[in-house]
């Protein structure tokens, strides 16, 4: 038999699978790409590539607050909520991995619950909630959703991570006199941070990509994120679709993603996976 | 993959330590400030997540006994379960259950076949690792109204590609094409996840094992349907469990592409038309608590039914 052959034969064949799934990746995002950099004439000429180049779509969504107040809610908003909720998450998962008390795995089976809820469900009775309590079109009223809805992956992600802490050196640190609290802020924090970041990635990007909460539960640029803005736009008069800004606002809030996948892949996935796949 | 070998395995030492300290019927001192910690360091996270939930939900239930309608505040009154009835009894509710089962099963089914191909693509490869992982989080991490709208752009007649490649045609004018352009879009956006899900299912089986029976003389389909799927059967019923839930409640990718029209409305639409539109509290609340019984029956049926583990289980257990 000609080993080297079949070899050779199969690395073109999952080098081939290789290029697919690269260009199945990106052929819709490059799209997007594309449509963005097109002058309003070029729009409505369907070849992939535009035929003519323009910047002006960028410059028109920068230069009104209509797109750069959503964006500056969204990353505060983002910023905030992903704080609370791994600090938060942090504190919970300590307690998971490393305590014995009664109640924990009643506190896993609510994360898990809340992993799966389905969040319309909660849209109408928090529309109302906020109303009340004039929560309604503020950034609390996204915030604290977010933070709920962040937290079950924080405490999964983040127990999955505590558990490879080499434990040896909290005890030692009780030995030589720390208490719990202690031997959690100066030893175990320092060690946890990798698992800290990787959370944080992932809880902001689900805040990042969040919709429904923020379509419902804003009226206004005051917290409109930038998702939410995209679905008001208004182009030059009210016969112009303004597709080109919306691809701009596109390709605009892609990027922290791409970026953040480009330098945190394996984390993200490391994060993404410790979570549900048990060895 | 370091995470998912650290991932269930008990340090010997901690299980030797244990035993004796639960059969203590006194609590000593150290084990009380212990429990107190715990519970001190767990309280703001289960604050925050009944705060949200569970408070939100009893209201709910509440609201969908009531006639609400915020246009009529001066009419609100307790009528039983009459909104359920009125929800039950329209055929928008059964429309909008029929468009999610159509999409959850075929998007689920459909992404769990090629996130399996993906996963052996990522494994298999040597070369251009890193370039294929960073590609297939792309569409994972990507905002999906941000590709939603690309999709939108791309189906529409004159101005797309796809759309120019398919005869001009515009399919998001036609329930079940569009519900087809749903999900597409929607595979596009969640194979990714599945493949790393498997990816890292697919990385926990032995190599030996494989090579064992290609000695044997195992063809490499009856390798894949004998060895690979049985042992990595928990992997796919936790990435299956998470995605159907996750496709039950879509709603970012028709709110943009067709916005529920043309009969294409998922029960996510549903609620939020209903609230936004008709303004009535009482049938939006009792559309919040059907879907809810929904998806504790889908989530129900996974675990006892599959015998899909829970995950973080294990967690508890320690």
């Amino acid at each position: 038999m000609a080993t080297a052959a079949t070899t050779s034969r199969q690395k073109v064949g999952w080098g081939t699978a290789n290029l697919v799934v690269v260009a199945l990746a990106m052929i819709p995002v490059l799209w997007m790409v594309s449509l963005s950099f097109k002058t309003p004439a070029a729009i409505l000429d369907p070849s992939y590539f535009p035929s003519q180049w323009t910047w002006g779509n960028y410059s028109s969504i920068l230069s009104t607050s209509q797109f750069i107040r959503p964006l500056v809610n969204s990353i505060g908003i983002g910023l905030i909520s992903t704080f609370i909720a791994v600090l938060l998450a942090c504190m919970a998962a300590y307690a998971v991995a490393r305590l014995r008390f009664p109640g924990k795995s009643l506190l896993i089976g609510m994360a898990l619950l809340i992993a799966m809820f389905p969040a319309i469900s909660l849209v109408t009775p928090m529309f109302n909630i906020e109303r009340s309590l004039g929560l309604f079109n503020t950034w609390p009223g996204l915030i604290i959703p977010y933070v709920a809805f962040g937290l079950p992956l924080g405490i999964y992600t983040l127990s999955a991570f505590f558990r490879e802490i080499p434990w040896e050196l909290e005890k030692a640190a009780k030995v030589d006199g720390a208490t719990p609290f202690q031997a959690f802020v100066k030893v175990i924090a320092p060690l946890a941070a990798p698992g800290m970041v990787t959370t944080a990635i992932l809880v902001f990007l689900a805040c990042w990509n969040e919709f429904l909460f923020a379509i419902s539960f804003t009226s206004t640029l005051a917290s409109r994120t930038a998702p939410a803005s995209m679905a008001y736009f208004s182009g030059g008069s009210v016969f112009t679709v303004p597709t080109g800004p919306i691809a701009a606002a596109a390709v605009v809030i892609t990027i922290p993603i791409i970026v953040f996948v480009l330098f945190f892949q394996r984390r993200i996935i490391a994060g993404l996976t410790s979570g549900a796949v048990k060895g | 993959m370091s995470v998912n070998e650290a991932v269930g395995t008990v340090p010997a030492s901690e299980v030797i330590e244990e035993a004796p300290d639960r059969r203590r019927k006194q609590l000593s001192e150290g084990a009380r400030a212990e429990r107190r910690l715990g519970w001190a360091l767990c309280a703001p996270a289960v604050i925050v997540m009944i705060a949200v939930t569970a408070y939100p939900v009893g209201y709910a239930i509440w609201l969908s006994l009531e006639r609400y309608n915020l246009e009529l505040p001066q009419d609100i009154k307790f009528v039983g379960f009459s909104n359920y009835a009125a929800v039950l009894s329209s055929p928008y509710w059964w429309q909008a259950l029929k468009v999610t089962a159509i999409i959850t099963v075929i998007s689920v089914a459909v992404s769990l076949v090629l996130g399996m191909l993906l996963a052996m693509v990522m494994h298999r490869t040597l070369f251009g690792r890193g370039t294929v992982r960073t590609a297939a989080l792309i569409p994972y991490g990507i905002v999906t109204v941000a590709a939603a709208y690309g999709w939108q752009y791309a189906w529409t007649p004159s101005q797309g590609y796809l759309s120019a490649a398919f005869n001009n045609s515009a399919p998001l004018t036609s329930e079940y094409k569009a519900i087809g352009v749903i999900i597409l879009a929607e595979i596009w956006k969640t194979t990714p996840f599945i493949g790393l899900l498997l990816l890292a299912g697919l990385s926990l089986v032995p190599e030996d094992l494989q090579k064992a029976a290609k000695v044997d003389g195992a063809s490499a389909w009856q390798r894949f349907i004998k060895i690979t799927l049985p042992l990595m059967k928990p992997a796919i019923l936790v990435a299956l469990l998470f995605r159907t839930l996750d496709s039950f409640r879509i709603f970012d990718n028709i709110f943009i592409l067709t916005g529920g029209n043309n009969g294409t409305g998922s029960l996510s639409i549903l609620g939020y038309d209903n609230l936004f539109n008709a303004l009535n509290l009482g049938i939006g609340s009792a559309i919040s608590i059907l879907i809810f019984i929904c998806v504790v029956v889908i989530a129900f049926m996974f675990i006892k039914g599959f015998g899909t583990a829970a995950p973080g289980t294990d967690i508890g257990k320690r």
